[in-house]
C-alpha cells in the first residue's frame, strides 16, 4: 500500500512547484537567497528519497527509467493545465471507468468514433445523477497495440482503480486486455473485437462482448446471400486481412460456405499494410466469381471499394466485416454490395433516433456502428451499477450471467449468453443504394429487417457449442 | 495461372511501381543534396491529398492538380528555410528525429482540422472508365497516372541533366565544398530542391486521393515502401530510384499473381536485403564521399 501512495505522489504531486522554489528557470533559483535555496534543496530532496523507497520496497512493480522520465514530464506539466484535474482524480467521490481503444493506425478512425460515443454516454450518465450518486470519471487512452494495451490496462486497474475497462477494436489487443482484467478480477467489456476465438478457446470470465462475434456477422449477411441465390452451387473469391481477425473470419466464412453448398474459387491473404489492390482485382476479373467476399479490415475496405469501382468490375460484392465509416469514406458510387452491421444510424427505433440526434448535435455527424458499441456498453455498465448499488466486478458479472436484459436501442432487448459472454442481440444487413437514390453522404445504404426475425430466438445467428465452445479458465 | 494473367500482373506491377517513384524521387533528391532523411515526406503526400479535397470544390480536380502541388511546394520551401537549413551539416540522426517529429505534428494537425475518420473523394467523371489493349483491360485513370508520372520523370531528368540548375545540384550532391569554393551559394538550390521534392510528394497525394483512402495517417502507409525504393536504388542515383521503384512494384505484383499474396510485402524487404548484400550502396548507388 505504501508503495502505491509513494508512486502516486511521484506521478501526480507537483513537488517542484511549491513556494518560490520553482524549477522553471535556473536564473530564478540563482536569484534566491541562501536560505531559500537550501529550503529548495530540502523540498526537492524529498521525492528522491521516495523514489529510492519505492525501488527498494517493490518487487513486482517496475520502476524503470522510462517511468522516471514520465514522472519528470508529469511534474513539469503539473504546474500547468493538468494540475486541477489530477487533484480531483485522487478524491474518492468519483467512479472511474477506463476506456482503451486504438486511436492511431489503421483502426484509429473507428476508435475515434468509440471515443466520441463514450464521452457522450458519460456526459448523459453524469447529467442523470451519475453512478450511485457519484460522478463518473472517464480515463481514455490510445491502446496502440496489444503490448501497450495490456500495460495501459494494468495501470488503469492497479493505479487508477477503475471499476471496469470498456473498449478496444483489435481482437489481438482484446486478448491481452482480457488477460490483465482476469488476473485483477476487473470487468472488461469488448466493444469492437470480432474474433470468434475470443468467445471460444481464448474466452475469459471477466470479459464480455457487446461487439458481435464473426459467426453472427457471417450468418446475418449469409441470409441475404442465400436469399439472393449467391451461396448454393456458387463460387466465391475472398480477400482476407492477414492477421488474427481475418484468419478467424475466413475460417468462419469457409464453414458457412461448406455447410450451405458453395465453394471458394480463390482466397488471398492480404498484408495489413497493402494499399493497392490492382493485382488482386486482375485476379478476380480472371476468376469470374459469383460473389467477391471482402474479409478486410479498416481502411483497406475503403481502398478496395474505391479501386473496385475504378477497375469497373461488376461481380456482386459482399463482406463479413464492415464499418459504416469505411463505406462513407468510399463515397457515393464507389460503395457497393451487401454487408453486415451490428447497428446503423438509420435504425427506426425511438432509442436509436435519440442517440443519433444527441450524437449529431454534439459532433455534427451521425454516429457509426463503433460508436454504438462504446455507447451501449457504458450504458449497460451504468444501469447495472445503479441497480446493484455496487461497482464490484464479480457481482456485476453474476448479474450479467443470470441473463439480465438491456435496452440496446433496437426493437428487442438483449442479454449476455452465460456460456460465452456474448451479447445476444439483433443484427442487420445493409445494401448499398444505387447512386441515383442517394440523398446525402451518410444515408448511402438500405437495411434489412432485424436478423434474427421477431419469431426466432436471438441465439440462432450465434456460434453453436459445436462450432465454438468456451470453458472459462478458473 | 494463364500466361496472359502473368503478363498483366507484370505490367500492373510496373505501373504500381510508378506511384512509389513520385515519393521516392523527392526523398532521394533531398537526402542526396542536403543529407536530410525526410521522414515527413509522407506527411506532405497526405497534405497533398487533403488539399485536393479542399481545392476541388472550387477549381475542380484539374485545378487541384495544379494548385495543390504548388501549395505543398511552398510549404516545403518554408520548412526548408526554417528547419532543414539548420541540419545540413549535422549528424543525419538529428534530421531524422526532426522530420519524425514533423511527420507526427503534420498528422495531428490534419486530424484536428479534418477529423480522424477517412474522407471520401472519387475519380472525376471525365477520367473514369476502362481502356482495352488487346486482352488487357485496365483502368483509364491509372493510364493517366502513368502518363503524368512519366512526364514528371522526364521533366526532372531533363532539369537535372540539361540545365545549369541541374549541373549545380549534381555538383552539390558530389562535393558541396567545391561548389562553394567556386563562388556558388547552394542555399537557393537547396530551397528549390526541397520545393521540387516535396511538391512531387504533394502531386502524388493529388493523384492517389481518388483511389486510396484519405485519412490523416496515409503518409505513413507510403513512406516505408518509398524508403525501401530509395535504399534499393541507391543514393544519388536518378535511374537507380526509377528502376528500384519498378522492381518493387513488379515483385509485389508477381507475388500476388502467383498466389503468394500474404508474402508480397515481405518479398520487398527480401529484395532489399538481397540487393544490399551484393551492392551495399544500392543498385546504382554512387560513392558519395561525405556520407561514408
Amino acid at each position: 500500500m505504501k508503495i502505491k501512495i509513494a508512486d502516486r505522489g511521484l506521478d501526480k504531486t507537483p513537488v517542484f512547484c511549491k513556494s518560490n522554489c520553482d524549477h522553471r528557470s535556473r536564473q530564478a533559483i540563482k536569484a534566491l537567497s541562501q536560505e531559500e535555496r537550501s529550503a529548495c534543496r530540502r523540498e526537492t530532496a524529498a521525492p528522491r528519497g521516495r523514489i529510492r523507497e519505492t525501488k527498494l520496497m517493490s518487487n513486482n512493480h517496475q520502476f524503470t527509467r522510462r517511468s522516471l522520465l514520465k514522472t519528470a514530464g508529469g511534474i513539469a506539466l503539473a504546474s500547468g493545465i493538468s494540475a486541477p484535474s489530477i487533484l480531483r482524480a485522487q478524491s474518492s467521490d468519483v467512479i472511474r471507468i477506463g476506456h482503451l481503444t486504438p486511436r492511431t493506425g489503421f483502426l484509429g478512425p473507428l476508435g475515434e468514433y468509440g471515443v466520441m460515443a463514450i464521452d457522450l454516454a458519460v456526459e448523459e450518465i453524469n447529467a442523470a445523477g451519475g453512478l450511485m450518486g457519484r460522478k463518473v470519471e472517464l480515463l481514455k487512452e490510445d491502446s496502440v497495440n496489444p503490448q501497450t494495451a495490456s500495460t495501459k490496462a494494468e495501470r488503469m486497474i492497479e493505479r487508477d482503480k477503475v471499476a471496469c475497462i470498456i473498449g478496444e477494436i483489435s481482437s489481438a489487443s482484446c486478448l491481452t486486455i482480457a488477460q490483465v482484467a482476469s488476473r485483477n478480477k476487473t470487468l472488461f467489456i469488448n466493444t469492437g473485437g470480432n474474433s470468434d476465438a475470443l468467445r471460444g478457446k481464448d474466452c475469459q470470465r471477466y470479459m464480455f462482448h457487446v461487439e458481435s462475434q464473426n459467426s453472427m456477422y457471417v450468418k446475418t449477411v449469409g441470409r441475404s446471400f442465400q436469399r439472393d441465390g449467391l451461396v448454393k452451387g456458387k463460387k466465391w473469391y475472398s480477400l482476407t486481412a492477414d492477421y488474427a481477425f481475418g484468419h478467424d473470419l475466413l475460417k468462419v466464412s469457409k464453414r458457412f460456405m461448406e455447410a450451405n453448398g458453395g465453394q471458394f474459387a480463390g482466397d488471398d491473404l492480404v498484408p495489413t499494410d497493402a494499399t493497392d489492390f490492382s493485382a488482386y482485382l486482375l485476379k478476380i476479373r480472371e476468376a469470374k466469381p459469383d460473389l467477391v467476399v471482402i474479409n478486410l479490415a479498416g481502411n483497406q475496405i475503403t481502398n478496395f471499394l474505391k479501386q473496385y469501382a475504378e477497375f469497373g468490375l461488376t461481380f456482386p460484392v459482399g463482406g463479413f466485416g464492415f464499418d459504416t465509416a469505411l463505406a462513407w469514406a468510399a463515397g457515393k458510387g464507389n460503395f457497393v454490395g451487401t454487408w453486415p452491421v451490428v447497428w446503423h444510424h438509420l435504425l427506426d427505433t425511438p432509442g436509436s433516433k435519440a442517440f443519433v440526434a444527441a450524437f449529431t448535435k454534439k459532433y455534427s455527424k451521425p454516429p457509426e456502428n463503433q460508436a454504438w458499441g462504446d455507447y451501449i456498453a457504458t450504458k449497460i455498465v451504468a444501469q447495472t451499477i445503479n441497480e446493484l448499488k455496487s461497482t464490484e466486478s464479480p457481482k456485476i458479472i453474476e448479474h450479467f450471467e443470470k441473463g439480465a436484459k438491456f435496452d440496446l436501442l433496437k426493437t428487442r432487448p438483449g442479454y449476455f449468453r452465460a456460456t460465452d459472454h456474448q451479447l445476444m442481440h439483433e443484427m442487420y444487413a445493409v445494401t448499398a443504394l444505387p447512386a441515383d437514390k442517394i440523398k446525402n453522404q451518410w444515408d448511402i445504404f438500405s437495411s434489412s429487417p432485424a436478423v434474427p426475425g421477431p419469431d426466432e430466438p436471438l441465439e440462432v445467428i450465434a456460434a453453436t457449442k459445436e462450432e465454438n465452445s468456451c470453458t472459462f479458465p478458473s | 495461372m494463364s500466361s496472359i494473367l502473368l503478363a498483366q500482373q507484370i505490367l500492373n506491377g510496373l505501373l504500381d511501381g510508378v506511384y512509389y517513384l513520385l515519393i521516392a524521387l523527392g526523398l532521394s533528391l533531398i537526402f542526396s543534396l542536403g543529407g536530410i532523411v525526410n521522414l515527413a515526406h509522407g506527411a506532405f503526400y497526405a497534405i497533398g491529398a487533403y488539399l485536393t479535397l479542399v481545392i476541388s470544390p472550387y477549381l475542380g480536380f484539374g485545378g487541384a492538380f495544379v494548385a495543390a502541388p504548388v501549395v505543398v511546394a511552398l510549404l516545403g520551401v518554408v520548412i526548408e528555410r526554417v528547419l532543414f537549413r539548420r541540419f545540413y551539416r549535422a549528424d543525419p540522426i538529428l534530421s531524422l528525429l526532426l522530420t519524425f517529429g514533423l511527420a507526427m505534428v503534420a498528422e495531428q494537425v490534419l486530424r484536428m482540422i479534418f477529423g480522424a475518420p477517412p474522407l471520401s473523394y472519387s475519380i472525376p467523371p471525365a477520367l473514369r472508365g476502362q481502356v482495352a489493349v488487346g486482352g488487357f483491360i485496365y483502368s483509364f485513370y491509372r493510364v493517366v497516372l502513368l502518363g503524368v508520372a512519366a512526364a514528371c520523370i522526364a521533366g526532372l531528368w531533363l532539369l537535372l541533366q540539361k540545365t545549369s540548375f541541374g549541373r549545380v545540384v549534381r555538383a552539390g550532391v558530389q562535393n558541396p565544398d567545391m561548389v562553394g569554393a567556386l563562388g556558388i551559394s547552394l542555399q537557393p538550390y537547396m530551397s528549390a530542391v526541397a520545393a521540387l521534392g516535396i511538391g512531387l510528394a504533394g502531386l502524388a497525394g493529388v493523384l492517389l486521393a481518388p483511389i486510396y483512402s484519405i485519412h490523416p495517417a496515409m503518409g505513413q502507409e507510403i513512406i516505408t515502401p518509398a524508403f525501401v525504393v530509395v535504399v534499393i536504388g541507391g543514393l544519388g542515383s536518378f535511374w537507380g530510384v526509377v528502376i528500384a521503384a519498378l522492381l518493387v512494384g513488379l515483385v509485389k505484383g508477381v507475388m500476388v499473381g502467383v498466389g503468394y499474396s500474404a508474402a508480397s510485402t515481405a518479398a520487398i524487404y527480401l529484395l532489399m536485403l538481397l540487393v544490399l548484400l551484393f551492392r551495399p550502396r544500392g543498385l546504382f548507388g554512387e560513392r558519395i564521399m561525405r556520407f561514408e
